[in-house]
């Protein structure tokens, strides 16, 4: 229960002042993040603070079953302290970041190996030393970072026997641009665009998460009607990229008829959000206490309309699909990801859900409109391709239901409000319920109000591990169609 | 009959000439199910000039073989094609066993094909030309049973006249079996994607990844050509062009190709691909039904 628990709690979209962090000597620290994890907290970041040459852990966690969150730190320290990562696997992308950018070792770490960055001679990042499986029937394939399709470049190693899988190792980290390092002393005046391009599909989670911090760090939040204004665009923004994912999966199998429709329904929800504001990723509608654009009742009435058209021709375009044997033949108990295996490696989002595990910010920590307007999760069990793009279509659904429903009840108010400075010395915490799951925003001001420290974790920081898994035992011709199941975000996670 | 000297050349003109139209059908089939306009329909024609004009990049790591292998590969499939007898008009002179021949011809391009994959040691390569001959295995055993119940239904060793009555009671089974085995044997879907980037699944577009330019365009022209081949078989097995007037018989066969080729743009349009482990079953089937051409031939045919 974290009634009980050492960390300090905070509600989502709220921050606290970085004294009353509860801090303890590292070793305690990792101990006492691990009592907290066995009892099913779920590890949202992790990251460093330097503290002159010496350097601070931050462990952020959630309680979904208590709508909370939890924060602590460890006593300033140089070189190592014991791994967290032997205990809980969902910590070991987290450790090697923290090696990477501050030097720190976990000792017992199993697999230290830079997470972005490039080695020594300054190659590329799949240049570091992979896992392999020793044998005369093995083979090694290994795909990308350039590849066939007009995709981000990642590299691909799979240790195979014959057509099947035996282990998959992911190597990213080509399309780091610093992003984290260019906030410090911030925010500054680009900061906004930055956030928008975090990863281009998340522009509206990112952004959220982002202008949440900031309003946390001010002491306030937006007006109403702008948080009404940002579930629009969320949604919208779920609509688009779900709708693209289940003709994506499509084109896989070769089924042409949900591929070529869903490629241009697609356009159709892209085409609503640029209604809304103009672009149509969504770019420059979300700001730091509210939104620029309103929506005013008459563009609201055409967007409605416009969206029932979209959701009957998705309803379509997906029952074409379900009902073809052939599509399902493909999908069914391919990819399987057990949700011991999806808890333990912390997936969140619609991989997450399809596990059987309900987790959706939306739900568990409701920040901004979702408050007032929810939607039902969409859990669906078995873990294979097959439940992934299940969820993917229940989402669809449930998310055109919210919206024609939100649509109907606008708040009244200004769309913006200006923003007092932030508070010195404060830690604020924004989650957001992305399309591919939950958008972490942490952010700790120094003195003067400045960005001392400012992590951002993707959604698929905590998936690709899961990919990994799900490629275990099957057959290396549905990696396609098991990538694009997941379709994590490669600039996302290389930040 | 013709004048076989103005004979050989009319075939090997309608074979190389009319060959790259099939795929160009198929797209705009598929374009028109999926409500786009398409490719034109002589984009193929298009994309062989292209590719002939254009240099050849080649591994260092590659033996001649590189380039070797889809010039034998071109020329076995046009020789197989030649074997094929086009009606009664273009039945070209035909010998005892002239369809053992062919079956060889094409297993001699599938060789070759392979073996030119293999030459640059790329892992994708190894596995799509793994793939190739596993399948193959299955789809010969399914085209020889075709084969033997046309000749043991006519009681004749050569193409020109096995093709040329109806196929009798075991039509629709010889028709299913055929056009099976014509979907694997020209990597259509459900077998494989000709239009997929996805190289961890592709089988024949992989082995051909690292070919460029004008081997590139003898690879496309030569599937092109086996795809017409197959197309045509299927058409003269099933159908009984030898009936037919002299060129009636060519557009009935012209008419039965147009609809074979129709019929894959349909199958591509409707039907997700199937799984790797899938894909011997619906090869088994196949051969199975062919075999029961052939019991139907053996036991119940006219003979």
């Amino acid at each position: 229960m974290s009634a009980a628990t050492p960390f300090a709690l905070l509600s989502n979209a709220t921050g606290l002042p970085w004294t009353a962090v509860p801090e303890w000597p590292v070793e305690d620290f990792v101990r006492t993040t691990a009592g907290e994890l066995s009892r099913g907290a779920r590890l949202c970041a992790w990251f460093g603070v330097p503290e002159g040459r010496a350097l601070r852990l931050v462990a952020v966690l959630a309680f979904d079953a208590d709508n909370a969150l939890g924060v602590a730190r460890s006593e300033p320290f140089v070189d190592g302290y014991p791994a967290l990562t032997p205990a809980h696997t969902q910590a070991h992308l987290f450790e090697r970041e923290v090696w990477e950018q501050h030097g720190v070792v976990p000792a017992g770490h199993p697999w230290l190996k830079p997470v972005r960055r490039p080695n020594e001679a300054g190659n590329a990042p799949a240049n570091g030393e992979f896992f392999r499986v020793e044998g005369s029937e093995i083979h090694e394939v290994a795909v990308g970072p350039v590849h066939a399709g007009i995709i981000e470049p990642g590299h691909f190693r799979f240790q195979c026997a014959g057509e099947e899988v035996l282990h998959l190792e992911i190597a990213l980290g080509y399309q780091h641009r610093g992003i984290e390092e260019a906030l410090a002393v911030g925010p500054h005046r680009a900061t906004m665009a930055q956030m928008e391009t975090v990863a281009g599909d998340t522009t509206i989670a990112h952004a959220t998460a982002h202008a949440t911090v900031m309003e946390a760090l001010a002491g306030t939040e937006a007006p109403l009607r702008a948080q009404w204004l940002r579930v629009i665009a969320l949604e919208l923004e779920r609509l688009a990229n779900h709708t693209g994912d289940i003709g994506a999966l499509a084109g896989d199998v070769a089924f042409l008829p949900t591929q070529s429709a869903c490629g241009k329904i697609r356009g159709d929800y892209l085409n609503l959000t640029a209604l809304l504001c103009g672009n149509r990723f969504g770019r420059g509608l979300v700001r730091p206490g509210g939104c620029r654009h309103d929506l005013e009742a008459s563009r609201a009435h055409q967007l409605a309309e416009r969206l029932a058209a979209a959701l009957a021709d998705t309803e379509q375009a997906v029952a074409w699909f379900w009902d073809a044997a052939s599509v399902r033949a493909r999908f069914e108990n391919v990819g399987v990801v057990f949700p011991q295996q999806a808890a333990e490696i912390g997936l969140v989002g619609p991989a997450a859900r399809a596990c059987g595990l309900v987790r959706d910010v939306r739900y568990d920590h409701p920040a901004g409109w979702h408050r007032f307007a929810q939607a039902p999760v969409a859990v669906w069990p078995g873990g294979d391709v097959f439940a992934r793009a299940r969820i993917r279509s229940l989402e669809i659904q449930r998310s055109g239901a919210l919206l024609r429903e939100q649509l109907a009840l606008p708040p009244d108010g200004p769309t913006r409000e200006e923003l007092p400075p932030p508070a010195p010395e404060t830690l604020a915490v924004a989650l957001v319920e992305g399309w591919r799951g939950e958008v972490c925003h942490v952010a700790l001001t120094d003195a003067a109000g400045r960005f001392r420290r400012y992590k951002i974790v993707d959604p698929s920081f905590h998936n690709w591990t899961g990919l990994a898994l799900a490629l275990r035992g099957t057959a290396i011709s549905d990696f396609p169609i098991c990538n694009k199941s997941f379709n994590l975000s490669y600039c996302g996670f290389d930040l | 009959m013709m004048n076989p000297i103005l004979e050989m050349p009319l075939r090997l003109a309608v074979w190389l000439l009319l060959a790259p139209l099939l795929p160009g059908i198929v797209n705009k089939v598929k374009a028109w199910v999926a409500g786009r306009r398409g490719p034109p329909v002589l984009q193929l024609y298009f994309d062989l000039a292209k590719l002939w004009r254009k240099g050849v990049v080649v591994s260092t790591l590659a033996s001649p073989g590189f380039l070797l292998g889809p010039a034998v590969a071109w020329v076995a499939v046009v020789g197989a094609a030649l074997l094929m007898p086009l009606g009664p008009s273009l039945a070209g002179a035909g010998f005892r066993g002239d369809f053992l021949v062919l079956i060889y011809l094409l297993a001699l391009a599938r060789f070759c094909t392979a073996w030119a994959a293999m030459e640059t040691g790329s892992a994708f390569e190894g596995m799509g030309a793994a793939r190739e001959v596993s399948y193959a295995v299955l789809a010969e055993a399914a085209i020889i049973a075709a084969v033997l119940s046309l000749s043991v239904q006519t009681g004749n060793l050569s193409l020109s006249t096995m093709l040329a009555p109806a196929a009798g009671a075991g039509a629709a089974l010889l028709a299913a079996g055929l056009f099976v085995v014509l979907l694997a044997e020209n990597c259509r879907v459900p077998f494989d994607d000709p239009n997929t980037h996805l190289e961890l699944t592709m089988i024949h577009e992989v082995m051909v990844l690292d070919h460029s330019g004008p081997p590139l365009a003898a690879i496309l022209h030569g599937a092109s050509v086996k795809l017409l081949l197959f197309s045509v078989l299927l058409v003269q097995a099933v159908l009984p062009i030898g009936q037919f007037a002299p060129w009636a018989g060519a557009g009935v066969l012209a008419a039965g190709v147009l609809g074979v080729t129709i019929g894959v743009g349909l199958v591509e349009s409707l039907l997700a691909r199937l799984a790797f482990r899938r894909v011997p079953l619906l090869l088994t089937t196949a051969f199975l039904l062919c075999l029961f051409a052939l019991l139907a031939a053996w036991k119940g045919g006219p003979s």
